[in-house]
């Protein structure tokens, strides 16, 4: 995170111990914060002071997290990750697919939240400089102006669908793609039950693309909720 | 009383338990005063209500339930101030009745009640026949009851105030509740003081007193009756001193274990008998038994007869005999092996009244009885009536049987001929012509009885004379001899049909026994082989309802003890809420009552509870068009065997559930109380850590050095992380436990799965290398992908945490086209021996894991997934040392491995 520019970070949770250690650890990091206690409070927040990235918890004495999401999603795209406590993957993805850019489980730890912050907000900019046309991470490499693939400097042949699959998960490299995203973007809105063919080709995939395809490095499965493809070297 | 059993001198421990809790009944029931007299119009009810007003002056809440209408004016100046109980009004074939209202009493709950006249018979239509009923349910109420009584109305007086007194008293008292009343207060006068009184119209309105006093208040009588009351009194007193110095332990003779039998037969003056038997069972404190034998004879008895026996039975109980019907050729055998048999020591019977001729020709039963009764003392009694009474001539009409009498000529026609053949063609002599002629006569006798034997034999000796006699075919004068050859035969033919007549009768008495034992065993061996609760209730409504040829309602009580139906046969009338009260006061009572009964014999069916040895399981109620058919004892005592069999299969099957609910209790217990401290352990474990790191960085956060304050840090996030792992295990264990849990089953590559576990532990900085063979092309799996990785990272935790750093373990996975195995396996120390699977029971640890974290859930949430995906899971020791743990799983896509096309066209259609 560069020096000049402190990234402006909304923080929507009820619970004040944790906005307290948020707000420590993340102006540590060079992050200035708002607070908020209610998601109606939030939004106005959100829609007042404009943030760089938004850190919803479902759980909000006021509003379902969804709706907040939902709703902000109207008039803004400012990232969104969401927290939540373990067991409400239903919440999760539905959130994820009313428009939350990431989520976490709570408990956890505040490397993580960093390392997910930071994806989302270099998307951010990302998008105001331009795509990088190169990827890679680890042995992996993908040129997506040529449409090139290459493990270990070896050329690898994909088939046009998991190209497919594979260039969307560059796009959203580093966080989480829920399984209904994935298969709309590829197969279109019409196929969204059949994750289970999404599963074949992610295993196909992984066939191709990882050195050990049973312990995968680049591509990692999010239990109950869709992939994540590690964040660009 | 014999001297052998004299050594009881002492109460024994089960008597006194019997007192103890007679008098814990005694202390919660109320207690009972009876104002005792001699006759009407000594000043019982005025004793009885003076009594009362004191109480009532005392503060005692007293309440006059019933006071008789003829009440004297002096007596009714008692009444003054004193809350009367109004009457019920009952109307009973256009007549009204001013009776006692139980209803109303138990209603208003009073502490004492007044009610005159104890013997009372209520009007039709009232809840119990007799007002001592009404009184011992005010008593079970624990209402106090005061009542009177005339000494002419006790049962086992009953014959002989008629026999001095000549009037016959119809309302009689169970001499047992005058026995076990709490006080008994008895009111005198002398006899000329009571004529005087009676004379003066004291006693009863003017126009009755003339009529009753000519027939019941002369001197002598009432001095008779003095005597008894006076004497009854007495009994009582030395029953209370016998009591007491048992109860002081006083060295006294102590009532034996011997019974007193009496023997009953058809006679109206065997109820004399068991009066008696009574009467000498009170005195020596012993039990008694009333006995009828019923012989092959009895078949043949008028239904009269029949009846009368069924009373004096009936009678025996009422007086609180035990009542037994024996059978058998020989009264006398039968009789004595049963006395034998019950310990009787004394045996009661009646005086024959058979003439002295009859005695000497077929002797008398009587002699028989005492020549063989040995050691048991024979007591005979003088029968007051009915002396004239003779053992019935009258024998059921015989039905003519044409077929009889035909068969009758057809054989003697056939040995006429059969002779004629032989004598005259053959010339055999005509005496043996007459054996052969015998012969037909045994034959028809034999077959078809008296009557065509009688003919067959007259016939026979007609054409005996008439062809084989000379002069041939003509009655000659010859045949004057052959009177002797027609007596023998006569005789043949009689003694022949009668004992093949016995021994028919005999034969179905055997048989009608046999069924009613069969039947008995049959219920009781397809109960006892029937663990549900509601088959039993099936079972016993069929066979109660097949044997007793009637309907039948089972009602069992809910958790408020109200009935309500839990089996009936398929024509059980419908209960409507009379006779649901009915049943449910023979349920609150554990009494039968119903038709048939003294108690509510309005009612439609007869009602008797189920009776276990844990108290009432229920009720059953049987109908039947012929009310008479439980009025004999002997079937209704067959079907209280029935009734009791049903009652303790019932109970049985309560107490199994029972003990499941407290097994099951149990078990909640056990789980609750490892699941606790397990709780407190484990929380309070990283809780303490947690807290003792933080204080110490709070409070000297400054002094302590850099690498310190890390270590800290360092144990307070590892903790942290272990509290949620055993929160997660918790939560699981319970959602998967409460059942709500449904698997989202989607089709998954067993990789992805695999690899989503490994990348956990990666994350979480696992370093040890997990050997994964799985086959590329490896079926689709159809699971709850989340809930599968859940028992993959279980296992491996505890492979993990168990097996040396250094160790190998490996997942593996073969698929056919049934299953899919899944094997998790390590080189650790393996598992308990004798039984590994023992590590999936709840907070299993072994004793090895006494230095490892945990609350021995993982395994068990392993298991109760697997279950849920209709797969399994075992532990086993390798070969080779280590644990191995092998999911089955169905195999849902029936392919032992995956084709998939490169093409993905299929998928967009």
């Amino acid at each position: 995170m560069s020096a000049e520019y402190k990234p402006l970070v909304l923080v929507v949770e009820d619970e004040p111990a944790i906005h307290k250690f948020l707000s420590v650890s993340l102006e540590a990091q060079g992050c200035r914060l708002i607070s908020s206690m209610t998601g109606k409070d939030g939004l106005l927040q959100a829609a007042t002071r404009t943030p760089d990235a938004i850190i919803l918890d479902l759980g909000l004495p006021d509003m379902d997290g969804i709706d907040f999401v939902r709703q902000l999603r109207g008039w803004s795209q400012t990232p969104v990750i969401i927290i939540s406590a373990r067991g409400r993957e239903l919440d999760k993805v539905a959130a994820l697919d009313a428009g939350a850019d990431d989520y976490l489980t709570k408990p956890f730890s505040v490397g993580e939240l960093q390392a997910r912050l930071r994806a989302v907000l270099r998307r951010r900019t990302a998008q105001s400089a331009g795509d990088s046309p190169i990827y890679t991470v680890g042995e992996l490499s993908v040129d997506l102006v040529s449409r090139n693939v290459k493990l270990a400097d070896k050329e690898i042949h994909l088939t046009p669908n998991e190209y497919r699959m594979l260039a969307y998960l560059i796009q959203h490299a580093g966080r989480v793609v829920t399984h209904q995203q994935l298969l709309k973007e590829i197969w279109g809105p019409d196929s969204t039950q059949e994750t289970h063919y999404l599963r074949v080709y992610v295993n196909q995939l992984r066939q191709k693309i990882e050195p050990t395809p049973t312990q995968p490095k680049y591509l990692l499965t999010e239990p109950g909720v869709g992939y994540r493809l590690a964040a660009g070297d | 009383m014999s001297d052998d059993l004299r050594e009881h001198d002492r109460p024994n421990p089960d008597e006194l338990l019997a007192r103890v809790a007679a008098e814990e009944q005694k202390s919660t029931r109320g207690r009972l005063k009876i104002f005792f007299g001699m006759s009407a119009g000594v000043g019982k009810t005025y004793a009885m209500l003076e009594e009362a007003r004191k109480r009532a002056e005392e503060g005692m809440n007293v309440l006059i339930g019933y006071a008789e209408p003829h009440i004297r004016p002096e007596t009714e100046a008692l009444l003054l101030g004193l809350e009367i109980l109004p009457y019920k009004i009952v109307e009973y074939k256009g007549a009204k009745f001013k009776e006692f209202d139980l209803d109303a009493a138990l209603a208003r709950k009073p502490t004492l009640i007044c009610i005159d006249e104890l013997a009372h018979s209520n009007a039709a239509g009232l809840r119990h026949a007799k007002r001592y009923q009404d009184v011992l349910e005010l008593l079970d109420a624990g209402i106090n009851v005061y009542t009177t009584l005339n000494v002419q109305h006790l049962e086992s007086v009953n014959d002989i105030v008629e026999r001095t007194s000549g009037v016959k008293v119809h309302e009689t008292l169970p001499d047992i509740i005058f026995e076990q009343a709490d006080d008994v207060q008895l009111i005198d006068i002398p006899p000329e003081k009571l004529i005087e009184r009676v004379r003066e119209g004291k006693i009863y309105q003017q126009h009755d007193a003339d009529q009753l006093s000519r027939q019941f208040f002369n001197k002598g009588n009432l001095s008779a009756l003095r005597e008894l009351a006076l004497r009854r009194t007495a009994d009582r007193v030395d029953a209370q001193m016998e009591d007491f110095r048992r109860d002081n332990a006083v060295k006294s003779p102590w009532p034996t274990a011997d019974r007193i039998m009496v023997c009953v037969g058809p006679s109206p003056s065997s109820a004399q008998l068991v009066r008696a038997a009574r009467r000498m069972a009170t005195a020596l404190k012993a039990q008694w038994i009333a006995v009828n034998v019923e012989t092959p004879k009895a078949a043949e008895l008028p239904a009269d007869a029949r009846e009368r026996i069924i009373q004096t039975l009936r009678l025996a109980e009422h007086l609180g005999g035990q009542t037994i019907t024996l059978s058998g050729t020989q009264p006398v055998e039968e009789i004595l092996s049963y006395a034998r048999a019950k310990n009787v020591a004394r045996i009661i019977i009646g005086k024959p009244s058979h003439s002295r001729f009859r005695e000497r020709l077929i002797g008398s039963m009587v002699d028989d009885l005492i020549r063989k009764s040995g050691g048991i003392d024979v007591y005979v009694i003088r029968e007051e009536k009915g002396v004239d009474f003779k053992q019935p001539r009258h024998r059921p009409m015989p039905t003519v049987r044409f077929t009889g009498y035909a068969w009758a000529l057809g054989v003697t026609a056939a040995t006429a001929s059969l002779g004629i053949f032989l004598h005259h063609r053959l010339g055999i002599a005509n005496s043996n012509v007459l054996m052969i002629d015998l012969m037909g006569v045994m034959l028809v006798g034999w077959r078809y009885g008296r009557g065509p034997a009688i003919l067959a034999s007259v016939l026979s000796v007609l054409g005996f004379n008439y062809t084989v006699v000379e002069p041939y075919y003509s009655f000659g004068l010859s045949g004057g001899q052959y009177v002797i050859t027609l007596i023998v035969m006569l005789a043949t033919a009689l003694m022949i049909s009668t004992l093949t007549n016995r021994l028919s009768r005999q034969g179905e008495m055997a048989r009608r026994r046999q069924r009613r034992t069969v039947a008995l065993l049959e219920l009781a061996r397809e109960l006892a082989a029937t663990p549900e609760k509601s088959r039993i209730i099936d079972i016993a409504v069929r066979h109660v309802s097949q044997v007793f040829d009637c309907q039948v309602v089972i009602l069992l009580p809910d958790q408020d003890r109200r009935l309500a139906s839990a089996g009936r046969s398929s024509e059980a009338p419908d209960m409507d809420e009379k006779e649901h009260g009915v049943a449910q006061w023979v349920f609150d009572r554990s009494e039968p009552a119903g038709a048939t009964t003294d108690t509510l014999p309005f009612a439609q069916g007869l009602y008797l509870p189920l009776r276990a040895s844990r108290g009432i399981a229920g009720v059953l109620g049987v109908y039947t068009p012929k009310t008479a058919d439980f009025s004999d004892p002997e079937r209704l005592h067959l079907l209280e065997a029935f009734v009791n069999q049903a009652a303790l299969a019932v109970e049985r099957v309560a107490l199994a559930d029972e003990a499941q609910r407290a097994w099951e209790r149990a078990e909640a217990e056990f789980i609750r109380n490892t699941l606790l401290s397990s709780v407190s352990h484990d929380l309070r474990t990283p809780l303490s850590a947690i807290t003792g790191s933080a204080t110490t960085l709070l409070e000297s956060g400054e002094s302590v050095d850099v690498a310190t304050r890390r270590e800290l840090l360092r144990t307070i996030t590892d903790e942290a992380e272990h509290m949620e792992r055993f929160i997660n295990n918790l939560l699981d264990m319970t959602r998967l436990e409460s059942g709500g849990l449904q698997p989202r089953l989607e089709l998954y590559p067993l990789q992805e799965i695999v690899a989503s576990v490994l990348e956990r532990f990666r994350q979480k900085g696992t370093r040890r290398n997990i050997e994964v063979k799985i086959r590329t092309d490896f079926p689709l799996l159809s699971v709850d992908g989340p809930l599968v990785e859940q028992v993959l990272i279980n296992l491996l935790d505890n492979a993990l945490e168990y097996t040396p750093a250094t160790s190998p373990i490996s997942i593996e996975a073969q698929a056919d086209e049934k299953q899919i195995i899944i094997r998790v396996a390590d080189r650790g120390p393996g598992l308990p021996k004798e039984d590994p699977n023992r590590v999936f029971q709840k907070f299993y640890r072994s004793s090895t894991s006494a230095n490892h974290r945990g609350i021995g859930l993982g395994l068990t949430i392993c298991r109760s997934i697997v279950e849920l995906h209709k797969g399994t899971i075992q532990a086993c020791n390798r070969a080779g040392g280590g644990a191995e743990f092998i999911i089955t799983l169905p195999n849902s896509s029936g392919r032992a491995a995956l084709q998939i096309s490169d093409n993905p066209s299929h998928i967009q259609s």
